[in-house]
């Protein structure tokens, strides 16, 4: 179905086609459109969740996680501030294995307080035992979304799923989509049936019990099982979902890389703007250029990261967030820990970009392939953490 | 008895997934008896069966029997004594274990 | 067709931002490729806002704001006293500005901007058409007629529509709207 829609119109869509059975929320910019419109969509008997209006995102997740304990599919959306405040009981819907989805809506973190987007908000939640695929597109938002419960649900992965967005940049600008038939959306994602249950009265349970020492660590050791598990499941699910839609995903894709000498590796709406890039270089200085732009973050596809950045000469890590190690971003202190562990002879730079909303151009990744180029020649780095798009002394700040 | 499944020897492994039980009331199976270092000793030619040292208790651990009168189960009483300070008549007193 | 970029300049309340969207959705019952994104701020009632157009024959990736447009439009004349509207603005292109003034006169103000300028009285049009001010619809017809994006006629046949759908309680409104937009396209004659 040929459509046009924003990021956030269309995960509400595709919640409206799987029609799950719990979703409390509460509202957050970016991402309280998402719960506008599924309320409009229960309000005009086009879905029937339950939707649960609650006072806090600390109040959403922990209703997500009682609803999903008790049996049901439940999910919920936040932002930035929001993500925040669920945080706690991000890790225990994650150690209680619940698959639970969030929509997030990719937004700066306070302080100092800003409403658009960079990754600090989801980065900071790297570590809580969720999976987590980001989209660059709305039809990525979309077509992860109705992936999601698949993974999440699935008997050897049972862990919640973050489906990311950049906020405003695809959950506020309209582009042309293509949706999914609803019986097509509705056999794919299938119906839930939980094996253990808290309303199951013929097998009474306990959820979410205290781990002393003595079963804290084979606990987490189990959450990592699911992890690794959840990776052929992620491909799996993906090829299932290219049988009805005819779009193709994995852990990540691989944009002109093949024969790439320059790469970068962004996560995100920027992928977009990489790729405008590179058709412009190609085009103009002929240069090989590429891109691998991670979808899949959790869990990490190491070795499948390193093996296809195998070839390249020069790696420029692109991070929308800062974690203030003093020396690079999460993605990009896990990329080159990949390529470290790969033996791979390739030069890295880690850049700091698109911070509270600021813009990336393509004149921006031009300059930065520039840069991959001269290092490569010269084997001369100079500063491999640094940010791009900075107002500097000593630099035309255009 | 779900400590012969899962148990501090296990290994992750057989740890169920999000450390669920699958059970009901398997807080039996947990022996907080051995903490005990006082007893509660009954007397019960002074205990009058007005049972007020039964819901005061925090174990659940005074049981009433099919004669209606009070027992302690050992195997969870943890000594805390809240029964003797509750009890109207005397009936219960805590003894150092020896 | 290349892609067309286009930035519009307004004032919050005042409907820029619906403007974009409402470009991006006719171009795309065209057949087009769209893309229509606001530039969000901590805007309010009054201050300038930016909302951006992609539309294009191909796919369209870039994700980035607009800064080499190929049309801008300005809904409201009092913004060129305080932003820079034509940057970047592609001389080949055109500017269209909200105004009952004529075009040379508003070109007086676009200091050194060499290409096409065209003014629209969106206020005479919607007044006379609605009774009322809405710049939008007058604004909106009038970027079509300069840009060509699409065909005039294809453009009203969807536009038709889309009022019907959106003002199917108040059939009333549906001709005056109509009407804004045809008068809008005798007035901007490119």
């Amino acid at each position: 179905m040929r459509e046009r829609l924003s990021g956030n119109e269309a995960v509400a869509y595709a919640i409206k086609q799987i029609n799950p059975d719990v979703m409390p929320a509460f509202p957050i910019t970016p991402s309280t459109e998402i719960p506008q419109y599924v309320s409009t969509y229960i309000a005009n008997g086009e879905m029937d969740t339950e939707f649960i209006h609650v006072e806090s995102e600390h109040s959403s997740m922990s209703a997500a996680i009682g609803a999903s304990a008790a049996g049901a599919r439940a999910l919920t959306a936040t932002s930035s501030c929001g993500l925040a405040l669920m945080w706690e009981e991000l890790y225990v819907a994650a150690s209680d294995r619940l698959p639970i989805v969030l929509a997030l809506v990719n937004r700066a973190l306070s302080g100092p307080i800003n409403i658009n987007a960079d990754h600090s908000d989801s980065m900071g939640a790297r570590d809580s035992g969720w999976i987590q695929i980001y989209a660059e597109s709305n039809q990525e938002a979309y077509d992860n979304f109705v992936q999601a419960y698949k993974i999440a649900e699935n008997p050897g992965v049972m862990l919640p799923v973050m489906i990311c967005q950049d906020g405003f940049i695809t959950s506020h600008g309209v582009e042309n989509i293509e949706l999914i038939e609803d019986e097509l959306v509705k056999g794919f994602v299938g119906e839930y049936d939980p094996v253990h249950y808290l309303l199951n009265a013929k097998e009474p349970m306990a959820v979410g019990p205290y781990a002393v020492s003595n079963y804290y660590m084979e606990s987490k050791r189990g959450q990592r099982e699911a992890m690794l598990n959840a990776k052929h499941v992620i491909l799996d699910t993906a090829a299932e979902f290219e049988k009805i839609s005819g779009r193709k995903y994995g852990f990540f894709e691989e944009y002109r890389l093949n024969d790439a000498d320059y790469a970068i590796v962004i996560i995100g709406s920027a992928a977009g703007t990489a790729k405008a890039a590179i058709e412009q270089i190609r085009k103009t200085t002929h240069e090989k250029v590429g891109l691998l732009k991670i979808r899949v973050f959790r869990p990490f596809p190491e070795e499948e990261i390193a093996e296809a950045l195998s070839n390249v000469k020069a790696v420029a890590i692109l991070d929308r967030s800062e974690m203030f190690s003093g020396t690079g971003g999460p993605l990009g202190a896990e990329v080159t820990a990949a390529l470290y562990r790969a033996k791979s002879e390739a030069e890295v730079v880690n850049y700091i970009y698109g911070l509270g909303g600021r813009d990336i151009t393509i004149q921006d990744f031009t300059e930065i392939y520039d840069e991959l180029k001269r290092i490569a020649d010269t084997h001369e780095i100079r500063d491999n953490y640094r940010y791009i798009g900075l107002r500097e002394r000593g630099r035309d700040n255009g | 008895m779900i400590s012969d499944r899962i148990n501090e020897n296990s290994p992750w492994q057989d740890i169920t997934q999000g450390n669920k039980l699958f059970e009901a009331a398997t807080s039996r199976e947990f022996i907080t008896g051995e903490w005990r270092t006082q007893m509660p000793i009954h007397n019960a030619e002074k205990c009058r069966d007005c049972y007020l040292c039964v819901p005061v208790c925090p174990d659940m651990s005074i049981i009433v029997n099919k004669d209606e009168k009070i027992e302690f189960d050992m195997d969870h009483c943890k000594g805390c004594g809240i029964c003797a300070k509750v009890c109207p008549f005397e009936a219960i007193k805590m003894e150092v274990q020896g | 067709m290349n892609t067309v970029e286009i930035r519009w300049h307004g004032r919050g309340g005042q409907g820029a931002k619906t403007a974009a969207l409402l470009l991006a959705d006719v171009a795309f019952k065209s057949g087009k490729y769209v893309q229509g994104f606001p530039e969000y701020g901590p805007e309010r009632m009054g201050a300038p806002i930016t909302a951006y157009n992609r539309i294009s024959d191909e796919p369209i990736t870039v994700h980035s704001n607009i800064y080499e447009p190929d049309y801008v439009v300005v809904v409201d004349e009092g913004l060129l006293d305080s932003i820079d509207v034509t940057s970047g603005l592609n001389p080949s292109g055109a500017i269209v500005v909200n105004s009952a003034k004529g075009a040379d006169e508003i070109a007086m103000k676009l200091k050194g901007y060499t290409g096409k300028v065209y003014t629209v009285d969106a206020r005479k049009i919607s007044v006379a058409a609605l009774g009322k001010y809405f710049p939008n619809s007058p604004m909106l017809a009038a970027i079509v007629a300069v840009s060509k994006v699409m065909d005039k006629d294809q453009f009203l046949g969807e536009m038709e529509a889309s009022y019907r759908h959106k003002f199917s309680k108040k059939p009333e409104v549906i001709e005056g709207n109509m009407n804004a937009l045809r008068m809008t396209f005798e007035e901007v004659c490119v």
